[in-house]
């Protein structure tokens, strides 16, 4: 049966190793954006052995790309992109200290080996939700690369950011999992 | 000849395109209900009630649906007896387009093919648009108009098939497109085949088949059948809401067929979320 947590960032490899595909957790704290550019770029960053925009200790990372925010507002709809296009990127990111990935959509075999090594889970948050998701960011600041628009890395501080564990520390995959259950042959 | 004002076809798109971002149409959310009732699966019956919340707080806050708003893509058709006063049509449906995704806070998602780079300083914001235009009889124009997002046209396909392949080819494609896709095109999906005509008309045909109400039955009782075959066999993938898992993964199932070339069956699936943000006006 699957769990509920309520976690909040930055993980410990403590933490996420109890987590199992299924559960839901619902995180607060401090969360980063970053979709494909980004990626490159940090991941380039490390490459050169030169410092990272934020600390990767711990960090969950969102892959999304919000809509510009209404006066007022510290964000637009934010909900998940899909997250294949990270998968050349995330093993490095998790190589060095990061603990989870928030995005929707298939990972590749490295990203779920890489969660199994370095104790990092990826979470899917339901996509199409942009709205209901925007309104538990409570604050965003672009903290690099501002001339990517959209896909920019911001720092968010969330509340009760729900999202569902994916892919776990021990090699399941909620994807498959689920449909297996349902599947009629 | 029926005079119609650059200036009005401008206003009319940039307000469906602000509205559509944050207003889920009738149709859609009754789908949406529809699978909430049915699915079996309580993981993938969250995720759903998460989305009919989603749709309530968007339309009652005026906030895009999904941050993915999409291309902006058209399906035009101008009655020979129209005259557009004051610029061309093609110019005032890219003004509207970029009018409405600046005023209505929508995120500009065009970009470069290699660069990547956002094209807004050098061609506009999220322009240009994608216009399919048709010249009827008439002094109407009639504009359907759909925000179509990435996740959803990644996973989609066309290929031509030797006529052999018959419509179990058919089936067999599309069950292979929707379950390599599994979870990234946001289930629950329409899917949308483009059967016939030539290589790029199924590929449009299966685009254009996206824009009609979800639930509406096919005009031809051979396409409607095979539409409720091609919905079923997809619902036995199990792949679910969001992929999690679960009996509800296709809204609906829309074909359009074409005549077709002696030697070819071109078939053609382009997918749509289950953030199916079209309309359709008549000026």
């Amino acid at each position: 049966m699957s769990e509920v947590y309520h976690l909040t960032t930055p993980l410990t490899e403590d933490v996420t190793r109890k987590l199992k595909a299924g559960d839901i957790v619902y995180l607060s704290g401090t969360i980063y954006t970053a979709r494909d550019a980004a990626h490159k770029r940090l991941v380039d960053l490390i490459e050169a052995g030169e410092e990272l925009p934020f600390d990767l200790e711990g960090s969950v990372i969102y892959f999304v790309g919000p809509t510009p925010p209404k006066p007022g507002d510290p964000i637009g709809s934010a909900g998940p992109t899909t997250s294949y296009r990270m998968d050349s990127y995330s093993p490095t990111l998790l190589k060095h200290g990061s603990k989870g990935m928030i995005g929707k959509g298939k990972r590749n075999q490295a990203v779920k080996d890489a969660c199994k090594e370095y104790g990092g889970i990826y979470f899917g948050a339901t996509g199409g939700a942009g709205a209901l998701l925007g309104k538990q960011i409570k604050s965003a600041e672009v903290i690099a690369y501002p001339e990517l628009g959209p896909e920019a890395v911001r720092k968010l501080e969330v509340v009760d950011f729900p999202v569902t564990v994916i892919n776990d520390t021990y090699g399941n995959d909620l994807y498959q999992m689920g449909r297996e259950q349902y599947e009629v042959k | 000849m029926r005079e119609i004002p650059y200036d009005d076809i401008v206003k009319h798109v940039r307000d469906i395109i602000i509205y559509s971002a944050s207003h889920l149409p009738e149709d859609a959310l009754n789908a949406l209900r529809e699978a909430y009732e049915n699915e079996k699966s309580p993981v993938s019956k969250e995720v759903l009630k998460q989305l009919l919340e989603n749709a309530d707080i968007a339309s009652s806050e005026a906030r895009p649906l999904c941050q993915d708003t999409g291309l902006a893509v058209f399906f035009v058709k101008i009655g020979a007896d129209v005259k557009i006063v004051g610029g061309l049509l093609k110019d005032a449906i890219n003004e509207g387009t970029e009018k409405g995704y600046v005023d209505g806070y929508l995120r500009a998602s065009t970009c470069d093919c290699f660069s990547r780079a956002n094209l807004k300083d050098t061609v506009g914001y999220n322009l240009p648009a994608i216009i399919h235009l048709d010249i009827v009889e008439g002094d109407k124009i009639e504009i359907e108009y759909a925000a179509k997002g990435g996740g959803s046209e990644n996973v989609s396909r066309a290929r031509v098939f030797p006529p052999a392949a018959g419509k179990e080819g058919v089936i067999e494609f599309v069950k292979e497109c929707i379950s390599d896709a599994g979870p990234n095109p946001c289930p629950p999906i329409t899917v949308g085949v483009g059967i016939g005509g030539t290589f790029e008309k199924a590929a449009i045909s299966s685009k254009h088949a996206l824009f009609r109400d979800i639930g509406s039955k096919n005009e031809d009782p051979e396409m409607a059948e095979l539409e409720e075959v091609i919905k079923t066999e997809i619902n036995k993938l199990g792949i679910g809401s969001m992929g999690m898992g679960g009996t509800e993964t296709a809204l609906a199932v829309h074909i359009e067929a074409n005549p077709c070339h002696i030697a070819s069956l071109p078939v053609s699936v382009n997918v749509q979320c289950h953030s199916s943000r079209h309309t359709h006006i008549t000026i």
